[in-house]
């Protein structure tokens, strides 16, 4: 309760500085981020700030108002290409022919790899949870909701575009097994319902990749249009601090 | 399916008509299944993978005096396809394959019963697969018939034929030993009270 009491206020404080900022240079940001500092010293999510006397360049790991930490960016990139590849991999391998080398093996990796995706959706999800949510400062208030709606649109998609791939495979009640490393069991059986799961993924992965285009070109708007920091937060994550001499504070 | 199904037209020409219909036509007893239709095709010629269909409909006509007038007409679901494998299953209703999307229903209806021996006759007609119709022969076998212990009236068939996918437009190529699909039919027909 204290934490989520503490986040409020500290999300005040953000809109309360991003709405006197009008260019959003280094040296306010510089500020922004020492008064930030000041009324909440020890804070969880700026301790790394706190270490900036150090000047050692960290790695910041959990997300923190400001940005995404390391980890959330791997799960964003590393998704992004996996979900590109995925969708040509499985408008590439339903079209082989018999006797093509590839014709069981292409499946076979989609179908495992798909699993491993469903997984790091679902630690995703969790990773996502247990953080503090960057604040979006830079965007009008439809931009922030149609950026929400897509990242939901995401989410949703890909869990389902995941669960029908992992039911076409499985509503015999035979197991999925993921690179022989280990498999998955069926937990629904429905002969006759392979066909309509078929069509839900390949709808879905057409649709969640009209989305990425979307998210895509958004990015690149706010990024060249806006002059916005939304794509550089999501490459390169909240500044750490020794890139900040504590001095260009006092300039 | 086989060459005694006729025997309905003997009865209708030798007896009443009212009686003979009654005497002749039987319901393939898919209520209580014991009728199937069964396929198989070679993997890449060095096994049989088999399937079936799990839901199908005919009826057939017959008296073993005349075994030559028997009819028989079955009609196939082909989205019940089962090749005990789910992704295999949805991959033949396909569009590569049957395309049971455009093409829900196969039909066999005979067009002529020869006997060709006791109990054996050679049946002709045709086969609407994949939307494409076409003549094939069923070798067929009476199995057996007679009163059954619940009061009923049965006739036993089990038929085979074989067909190249191709004449049917189902081009998928799965190999040169996977032209020809064979098909068993397990026909037994149940005589309405």
């Amino acid at each position: 309760m204290a934490i989520r009491l503490k986040c409020t206020n500290k999300v005040k404080l953000i809109i309360r500085l991003s709405l006197t900022r009008c260019i959003a240079d280094e040296h306010t940001r510089a500020l922004e981020k020492a008064a930030l500092s000041s009324h909440f010293p020890g804070d969880e999510g700026f301790e790394s700030r706190d270490t900036s006397a150090h000047h050692e360049v960290r790695m910041i790991v959990r997300d923190t108002l400001e940005g995404y930490g390391i980890v959330s960016r791997l799960f964003h990139w590393l998704m992004a290409v996996a979900i590109v590849a995925m969708f040509a991999l499985g408008l590439w391998m339903v079209r082989l022919d018999y006797y093509s080398p590839y014709y069981n093996s292409a499946p076979e990796f989609h179908r495992s790899f798909g699993m491993l995706l469903l997984f790091a959706l679902l630690v995703r999800w969790l990773w996502r949870a247990a953080n503090p949510k960057p604040q979006i400062d830079d965007l009008t208030p439809l931009e922030q909701k149609a950026s929400y709606a897509v990242h939901w649109g995401f989410y949703i998609l890909l869990l389902a575009i995941m669960v029908s791939g992992y039911l076409i495979t499985t509503l015999d009640g035979r197991p999925v097994d993921v690179f022989g490393w280990f498999s998955v069991p069926s937990i629904l059986q429905m002969r006759g319902l392979e066909d309509r799961a078929g069509d839900v993924h390949r709808i879905l992965a057409y649709a969640v990749i009209g989305l990425a285009v979307i998210h895509t070109v958004a990015a690149l708007k706010h990024h060249f249009v806006d002059k916005s920091t939304i794509l550089k937060r999501m490459w390169s994550g909240p500044s750490p601090p020794s890139i900040i001499p504590k001095k260009e504070m006092h300039r | 399916m086989k060459a005694r199904l006729a025997a309905l037209a003997a009865v209708m020409t030798v007896t009443v008509l009212s009686t003979s219909a009654m005497a002749a036509d039987f319901v393939v007893d898919t209520k209580n299944v014991h009728a199937s239709i069964n396929f198989r095709i070679k993997h890449l010629g060095f096994s049989w993978l088999t399937g079936r269909f799990d839901k199908f409909s005919g009826n057939f006509s017959f008296d073993d005096k005349n075994p030559d007038a028997s009819k028989v007409k079955i009609e196939i679901d082909t989205t019940s396809v089962n090749t005990n494998m789910a992704e295999r299953d949805k991959h033949v209703r396909g569009g590569d394959l049957l395309d049971v999307d455009m093409f829900p229903t196969a039909v066999f209806e005979s067009t002529s019963v020869k006997s060709s021996g006791p109990d054996k006759a050679t049946i002709v007609g045709n086969l609407t697969l994949h939307g494409v119709t076409k003549e094939i022969t069923i070798e067929a076998e009476r199995v057996g018939g007679g009163a059954d212990p619940w009061g009923g009236y049965r006739e036993g068939f089990t038929g085979t034929t074989k067909f190249a996918l191709a004449d049917f437009g189902i081009l998928r190529d799965l190999g040169p030993s996977a032209k020809d699909v064979e098909l068993t039919l397990n026909i037994e027909g149940v005589r309405p009270k």
